[in-house]
């Protein structure tokens, strides 16, 4: 699909899938450091230092920089990325691409300024406030305009697979964004506003919303990466073409319908709860479509899962999606939730997705990118690739175990009853016994961590030329001569 | 079948209406029919809209994301109703704009903590939480004793709530500041309260929320708000049972479960 020839570096505009690609990888380890320290409070209350960074303040500017920083820098790098190589055409405006990222990162500045200073609207993964979602909106129009022209210039008649999921997401995340965010400020001059919705309308609102950020911002926007990049680095074709139709379009128009599994047992009308629940429990084939398709796309090489740990990366973050699609569906059962809401389970259920799924995938896209974004033949060190995988996968294993067990141990004592037939345990005792799990898992959280900053390490030597000697013995010593750019 | 959809492969624009119907759909049904607030909402007596040192309250809980933490929504489970008491009706938060139902409780559950513990209580609380449950793991809050209440302009933020439906009368904009002072002092103190009574009900609370005369400070905001959460509406009572423990608290919300004996099992005196 894309030509690697060198010296026709005018035919694609990768100067603003670089600066994407430093950004995701910069808000990544600030994102996830920001996790690690936020976990420690939980398990050492004396880390907070009032009032700027109490964990009632940092905890949105962890789920905002790594979901939109570093999750949406990625979506941003990849998707200019692979909408030129299947499109074969030059971005449509250099100008407003490169608007876009400093947009965008703009965006994500003024919103974590103000978390620590106190401003938010007080809704989950929408915290930031009103000036700072209409700067948003700009920008975002900006990145549909571009995504779009380039797709109708493109010289390619056909739209590829990837470009379908990553155009559902731009503009279903457009329609949450507006919708989600209807308030009025208080004053023109002030960060205060209130929301349009109150009360029940406002909570069914807010997880239309939530759960389609998991949906099309996690989902759907990392399909389209996992569409392009593990075909491209397994040099096989994707494995069917209908089960991608039908996954796609199943899959976007149950997704929408599952906000209200956030609202079980709530005073949210239970008509639309079990809706919520039933259509939840239907999106786990769609989602397995997708996995299935992911992971077939192996088929005849799966060889390259013992070889290639830049494989290995992209084919584990397509387990955690199936894992995690498949326990999702589990929870919004209403009977488990009953158990499962309001406890560490759905913090683990969310790390599984969040660190399995959307960072491995990204990972392994990142390797895939950076050697070719900055005309290397290959990464410093692979093995460098593999002890991240290794270190990353461990972390992770111990987060959402740690989390499971924390889960489900709350959820118990909050229901024991004592044989008088009274409440067994207090609040508080559930708030003690949690302690060592929160413990493991801020040690979960740090080897994650641990493995980013070795990624980061990679890269950098990667991009200034350099070789693991030990590694690859038969390669002469880097020379300015053989840099390449496509 | 499939192959028909080559056409919609080769043409963008038509592809990008196709995925906006397709994805509106759910959130139309789902979200529409809750705007018919006679079937959602059922009428309850006794909901009002914040008094203004509750409204000032309201935005301090928002601004340091105590939702983070605590939900405000007691489902009708055995145990929560127990432990909470009367599950959460729609009307309670129909004024919140937004909702702060939360979606986890690494706190207990606040929907009903009005009138559960004392006012030191809360103060001391709020400013080193293992003063008083020393298991916590929750922030110190002291700076709130320190701030001032942002009252000055409460009546704007009341106007912008009745835009968007909260029926404040012109009285109570205009009188917003003197209430909210009023509020945070005893009726022998402050000319006001009588006013802010006739406002706003009598069961408004009004006293020195933190024990300070000189200051309406933030904490004053903040326990105001938590002390009127879930009792404004009263449950019936005649039935309940009494807590057995002896060292429960001498205003137990779980007497407003008529079903449910409660053991006042979250109480920090216990441990």
């Amino acid at each position: 699909m894309t030509s690697a020839t060198t010296n026709i570096a005018p035919r694609y505009n990768d100067d603003v899938v670089r600066l994407f690609t430093i950004a995701t990888i910069f808000w990544g380890v600030v994102g996830f450091a920001a996790g690690v320290f936020i976990a420690l409070q939980l398990a050492f209350p004396w880390l907070n230092f009032e009032p700027y960074l109490n964990f009632g303040r940092l905890r949105p500017l962890h789920t905002s920089a790594v979901i939109f920083a570093f999750g949406g820098n990625a979506l941003f790098a990849t998707s200019y990325y692979v909408v030129q190589r299947t499109c074969r055409v030059r971005l449509w405006s250099d100008g407003l691409a490169l608007f876009t990222f400093w947009g965008y990162n703009l965006f994500i500045v003024i919103a974590a300024l103000g978390y620590v200073l106190g401003v938010t609207q007080g809704k989950e993964y929408a915290e930031p406030e009103w000036y700072a979602d209409l700067w948003l909106t700009v920008v975002w129009v900006a990145y549909l305009i571009v995504y779009m022209a380039t797709i109708i210039k493109r010289s390619e008649p056909h739209i590829y697979v990837a470009n379908w999921f990553y155009m559902a997401f731009i503009i279903t995340v457009a329609v949450l964004h507006l919708g989600n965010n209807l308030s009025i400020p208080v004053s023109l001059l002030g960060a205060k506003s209130y929301a349009v919705p109150s009360g029940v309308q406002s909570a069914m609102i807010q997880w239309w919303y939530g759960h389609n950020a998991v949906g099309f911002f996690l989902t759907a926007g990392f399909l389209g990466m996992m569409y392009y990049f593990i075909p491209k680095q397994a040099n096989r074709p994707v494995y069917s073409y209908r089960l991608s139709i039908l996954h796609f379009w199943s899959l976007i128009f149950i997704y929408i319908w599952a906000g209200p599994h956030h609202l079980h047992y709530t005073a949210l009308p239970d008509w639309a709860q079990t809706l919520g629940m039933t259509f939840s429990i239907i999106l786990w084939m769609p989602s397995w479509g997708g996995m299935i398709n992911g992971m077939m796309t192996l088929s005849g090489a799966w060889d390259k899962l013992r070889t290639d740990p830049i494989i290995r990366f992209m084919i584990i973050a397509v387990a955690f999606y199936g894992m995690s699609t498949f326990e999702g569906p589990l929870m919004s059962i209403k009977a488990v939730n009953s158990l499962s809401h309001y406890t560490d389970w759905t913090i683990g259920h969310v790390h599984a997705g969040a660190l399995g799924w959307v960072g491995f995938i990204t990972f392994g896209a990142l390797y895939y990118l950076v050697p070719r974004l900055w005309g290397r033949d290959r990464l410093y060190s692979i093995k460098l690739v593999n002890v991240h995988l290794w270190i990353a996968t461990i972390g992770i294993v111990l987060y959402i175990c740690a989390m499971w067990v924390s889960g489900i141990m709350q959820g118990l004592m909050w229901k024991s009853y004592d044989s008088m037939g009274f409440l067994e345990y207090s609040f508080v005792e559930s708030v003690k016994e949690m302690h060592i799990f929160y413990v493991l898992r801020a040690m979960g959280g740090l080897l994650y961590l641990i493995g980013a900053l070795i990624m980061v390490y990679n890269f950098v030597k990667t991009v200034k030329g350099e070789v693991r000697r030990a590694e690859y013995p038969e390669i002469p010593a880097y020379s300015k001569s053989t840099e390449v750019t496509v | 079948m499939l192959h028909h959809h080559a056409i919609l492969e080769r043409k963008s624009i038509l592809l990008l209406v196709l995925i906006i119907v397709v994805i509106l759909i759910g959130g139309i049904v789902e979200i529409i029919p809750l705007f018919r607030m006679q079937t959602v909402i059922e009428p309850v007596k006794g909901v009002r809209p914040y008094t203004p040192l509750e409204l000032a309250g309201y935005d301090i809980y928002i601004r340091e994301g105590c939702y983070n933490c605590h939900s405000q929504q007691i489902r009708p489970l055995r145990d929560e109703v127990a432990r909470y008491g009367h599950y959460s009706l729609a009307a309670e938060s129909m004024y919140d704009h937004p909702f702060q139902w939360g979606s986890k409780r690494t706190g207990p559950d606040l929907a009903r903590v009005g009138g559960k513990y004392s006012d030191d209580w809360h103060v001391a609380h709020l400013a080193n939480p293992r003063s008083v449950v020393p298991e916590s793991v929750m922030p110190t809050y002291g700076f709130l004793n320190h701030n001032q209440a942002e009252i000055n302009k409460i009546g704007d933020h009341m106007k912008t709530l009745r835009l968007v439906g909260v029926p404040y009368t012109d009285d109570q904009i205009a009188n917003a500041y003197n209430d909210a002072v009023a509020q945070a002092h005893t009726e022998d103190m402050d000319d006001h309260v009588a006013g802010l009574k006739s406002r706003y009900g009598d069961k408004v609370n009004a006293r020195l929320f933190d024990g300070n005369p000189d200051m309406v400070t933030e904490m004053d905001a903040l326990v105001a708000y938590l002390q009127v959460l879930g009792t404004m509406v009263e449950f019936p009572t005649a039935e309940a049972v009494k807590p057995q423990s002896a060292e429960a608290p001498a205003a137990p919300a779980a007497a407003h479960t008529p079903s449910a004996p409660a053991p006042a099992a979250d109480k920090p005196q216990e441990h």
